[in-house]
């Protein structure tokens, strides 16, 4: 019920042209999607500036207000704040003053849009093409409720920084969920693919790893499934023991790229000499800046 | 004093828990080491249509006259996309039974009837034979995980394609045939060696989830060049979503098989512990085509159990296009018929209980493929007696429509019918009889 | 007289493309550019033409394929000519997963790396890949010929029928009931064929055959940890 891409530089020369090329992959990908897309990018100066905490804000009324210390760029519904102060404490504030929101992403040199529409329409509305940054992630969606919300789009970022994109659908995550409530998880929604992400985000709290927190999911969560997750600086795919959703890497010394279906890698510059593979059942390809 | 009578006398008392068939079911189990294999659907009591009652005429609902005042039958399925949509004149069509399962005899008797009565046939897990494309006016095609024989000739030839991602008896189960029934004529369709048991996969090779089913079906349409309406069939277990990603993956017609479904062999505990039963499928199907607004443009059929022209009636009140029938077609043809009592008893069984389908060894030679009891059933007998049967379960179907004051039986509506128990009145959504009551319904409850 | 037609998938629908090569007694020789990743190209086509695609296809290209000769100049996606019955198909690139499921008959032939369940429940037609295979090849592999010029993944042959696997690099693991069997003549002489078809020229004692134990053509209880 969607397409995923991902899209992590290796060269400075390339990231000025990181929201070109996440745009055109999004684009490829909504075929497989057409109701609502979402995208991650880390590093773009406008949107999350250097040095500043972050929090991405959608679902609201008017442009938040949370004084004078705390800047509010507007990117079509989305609103992306920065401050001095963590995103973590940014985001605490931001829940206090607007609870009803939905919290889209937080954390340093992140922004994160998610919207209802046709993804070549939100990419528009975006200005994703002139985004810049070294990495990007983001979803395309097949809605099955008749009322579409950004609630349901991915990414689903539940920790600073970390965003998660999922292709596929688990089969035991009710009870995976009722363990993490039990142990103090809130949940934002009833969404299988949330249950991953707040997984993920609890191991990698306790201290583990990506690459362990993702064997540690695959280890518990049964289903079809191929997952990207991001940090700051880190980028790892992997696919359940079946596999039967479909992934391809590309990797080539200036960037490696992950998408659902190889038509979103053919335009990256360089692909034709890229080192091209579909990931194998619950390895975890993994790659840091 | 009877048997029964005697054994209480003596203050014999059977466990409910650990009762005759259960313990025969362990010592089976022990014995053999095997699970148990049959046929048919769930043979347990469940909520079923049994359980709810037409409110008919009365002071403000007038009925209507037999023969002049028309109540229409007529139904039109997959008219969303295909030049040439089904236009059957019942909405009472023959559910996908495989030739392998079914012998040729019985599978020529299917087509001869259904299109006598001006209905639909469809292919199973095996391929369609020239009998069956020969003598049904209206084939559908059915397109299943294991693609036993399937090819585009005879997807060209087809008037309708069925996507089959599971049945009622056993949702998430493959095809299965037994060695016995591996016969030349069937190994040769199917790509398999004479007298193996055969392994199917239950998953389709080439798509998993509804984002590959969009791509799919758009592979059919463009290879059969946009002609013949795409079914999706699912075995009722979750029905309120999979209807819903059938239809944004472009489904015509959806069709939906309860529990009571039957099938020709499969494990008993998939049968009777897996899927939910068809009352309590049909209204989350119809709920969720009402809220993509394409309820009667993408068409429901739904079949589970389906016995009479009440329980046609039923189904389609309660939102229903038409529904299709399996095990009581087989019934109409001859099976379990009293005048093979002998022969049940030869087989360790008895007429109105013979299941055991997958042994190939039915002495009414429908779901058999040994040639000698094959040729016991007449095919010209058997679709003469479909069709007797098709008519009976549509006038049925009319007289009770024409009670309801309707000019056609799909203008019957939830609102004709009441419920006689708390369970039925859940699953169905309708109210218990003498009261305004649904059970489970209310803001914020139900889906 | 043989013509050249040339489609562009740009400017000229998928619809219009697939309906031209369905035109009973079509022949002769077509191009489509700018697939661009699309799906469904060149589906359904019965007739002996000649069909080049130059470009990256999506889902199922060349589906249900009778008689044509289709090349692929670029990567094809999941199911490429899935479901063929006869005829050729070529792709000069990889392939996604499920690459000629549950086909009959016809050769097709991958130039680069197959990805997972390559010849899934194939039912008589020959495969030739020129690289690797991914995991649960040949899966419920009923009739036909595989051939692997590289390496297996893991379950190579799970469940196999009656269809025959050649392997000239190494095979991960052996699914339920695949097993090494022996190359005799008759066995060299068909790979030879095969390679030859595909154009490749390999020696064929490189290579391992593999095939059904035919432990579980019955089902028997000793049996029951393989299901």
């Amino acid at each position: 019920m969607c397409g995923i891409v991902g899209l992590h530089l290796r060269t400075p020369e390339l990231y000025p042209r990181l929201g070109e090329l996440l745009s055109g992959m999004l684009g490829e990908m909504s075929d497989r999607g057409a109701d609502s897309a979402g995208v991650a990018v880390y590093g773009d100066p406008v949107w999350s500036p250097p040095g500043r905490g972050c929090v991405s804000v959608t679902d609201i009324a008017a442009a938040p207000d949370l004084g004078s210390d705390v800047d509010v760029v507007q990117v079509d519904s989305t609103y992306q704040l920065s401050s001095d102060v963590s995103s973590e404490v940014l985001l605490e504030r931001v829940r206090l003053s607007y609870p009803d929101a939905l919290i889209a992403g937080f954390g340093a040199d992140l922004a994160v849009l998610k919207g209802v529409g046709h993804p070549r329409s939100l990419t528009d509305a975006w200005g994703l093409a002139k985004a810049q940054g070294w990495q990007g992630v983001g979803h395309t969606r097949m809605a099955t409720e008749s009322a579409v919300t950004p609630s349901g789009c991915h990414p689903y970022t539940v920790g600073p920084q970390q965003c998660l994109v999922h292709n596929g659908s688990f089969a035991n995550h009710a009870t995976i969920r009722r363990d993490l409530r039990r142990a103090g998880v809130v949940f934002d929604s009833e969404n299988d693919t949330e249950v991953g992400a707040r997984f993920v985000a609890q191991q990698l709290a306790a201290g583990r790893d990506v690459e362990t927190a993702l064997k540690e999911l695959c280890a518990t969560f049964d289903g079809f499934y191929t997952l990207l997750v991001s940090n700051h600086d880190s980028f790892a795919v992997v696919r359940d023991a079946i596999a039967c959703k479909p992934a391809v890497i590309a990797e080539t010394t200036e960037w490696v790229a992950m998408a659902s279906e190889y038509r979103a890698l053919s335009e990256l510059p360089g692909v034709e000499s890229a080192k091209i593979w579909e990931p194998e059942p619950e390895v975890v390809y993994a790659w840091t800046r | 004093m009877t048997a029964s009578d005697d054994r209480a006398r003596r203050g014999l008392r059977e466990s409910a828990t650990f009762d005759r068939p259960t313990i025969a079911a362990i010592q089976r189990a022990a014995e053999t080491g095997i699970y148990d294999i049959r046929g048919w659907g769930a043979k347990r009591p469940l909520p079923h249509f049994d359980d709810l009652l037409f409110l008919g005429a009365s002071m403000s609902r007038y009925p209507l006259e037999g023969y002049r005042e028309r109540c229409g039958t007529d139904v039109v399925l997959g008219d969303r996309h295909a030049k040439h949509p089904l236009h059957l004149d019942i909405p009472v069509t023959i559910a996908g039974m495989s030739f392998g399962a079914l012998s040729g005899p019985a599978k020529e008797a299917l087509g001869r009837g259904a299109s006598e009565a001006g209905t639909s046939t469809t292919t199973g897990d095996g391929g369609m034979t020239p009998e069956e494309r020969g003598q049904s006016k209206n084939l559908v095609y059915q397109y299943l995980p294991s693609r036993y024989g399937m090819n585009p000739d005879d997807l060209r030839k087809a008037d309708a394609i069925e996507i089959v991602l599971g049945q009622g008896a056993k949702p998430g189960g493959g095809g299965m045939l037994l060695g016995q029934k591996i016969s030349p004529r069937v190994a040769g369709m199917r790509t398999l060696p004479e007298g193996i048991d055969q392994r199917s996969a239950c998953r389709h090779p080439d798509w998993t989830g509804p984002d590959d089913l969009t791509i799919k079906i758009n592979e059919l349409r463009e290879i059969t060049d946009w002609e013949k309406p795409i079914y999706v069939k699912v075995g009722a277990t979750r029905t309120y979503y999979d209807v819903k990603l059938a239809v944004h993956a472009g489904a015509d017609v959806v069709v939906v098989d309860g529990m009571q479904g039957g099938t020709a062999a499969t494990q008993d505990v998939f049968i009777e512990h897996v899927g939910i039963p068809t009352l309590a499928a049909i209204p989350q199907a119809v709920q969720a085509l009402q809220e993509l607004d394409v309820h009667r443009k993408v068409q429901l059929i739904v079949s589970g159990g389906i016995r009479n022209g009440a329980d046609v009636a039923k189904a389609l009140a309660l939102g229903a296009d038409a529904v299709a029938i399996g095990t009581a077609a087989l019934i109409a043809l001859g099976d379990n018929h009293p005048r093979y009592e002998a022969e049940y008893e030869k087989l360790g069984s008895a007429a109105g209980f013979y299941d055991d389908f997958q042994d190939g060894r039915d002495p009414a030679g429908i779901s058999t493929q040994d040639p000698e009891l094959a040729a016991r059933f007449d095919p010209i007998e058997g679709g003469r007696r479909l069709a007797n049967y098709l008519r009976v379960l549509t006038m049925e179907a009319q007289t009770i429509a024409r009670a309801c004051g309707k000019a056609h039986v799909t203008h019957l509506e939830p609102e004709d019918l009441v419920a006689v128990t708390i369970e039925a009145a859940a699953m169905a959504r309708v109210p218990l009889a003498g009261t305004e009551w649904i059970p489970g319904r209310g803001p914020g409850a139900g889906l | 007289m043989d013509t050249l037609v040339r489609y562009d998938l740009r400017t000229t629908p998928l619809r219009e493309v697939n309906t031209a090569l369905h035109k009973p007694g079509v022949t002769g020789e077509f191009v489509i550019d700018h697939p661009d990743g699309a799906h469904n190209v060149a589906v359904g086509v019965n007739a002996p033409a000649r069909v080049t695609v130059n470009g990256h296809v999506g889902y199922y290209a060349a589906g249900m394929n009778q008689q044509a000769e289709i090349v692929i100049n670029g990567n094809a996606g999941t199911g490429v000519a899935e479901n063929m019955m006869s005829g050729t198909v070529r792709v000069n690139g990889n392939a996604s997963q499920s690459a000629g499921a549950t086909a009959h008959g016809g050769l097709l032939v991958i130039e680069g790396d197959a990805a997972a369940r390559c010849g899934i429940s194939m039912k008589g037609v020959d495969i030739v890949v020129g690289g690797d295979i991914g995991h649960m090849s040949a899966f419920m592999a009923q009739a036909g010929r595989l051939v692997v010029r590289g390496n297996a993944g893991e379950a190579l042959g799970d469940s196999i029928y009656e269809a025959r696997i050649y392997v000239r690099g190494a095979v991960a693991s052996l699914g339920a009931d695949c097993v090494k069997k022996d190359m005799r003549p008759e066995h060299h002489a068909e790979l030879a064929e095969l390679l030859a078809a595909a154009g490749f020229t390999d020696e064929t004692s490189e290579y391992t055959r593999y095939g059904s134990a035919r432990n579980l053509y019955h089902f028997h209880v000793d049996n029951s940890a393989s299901y």
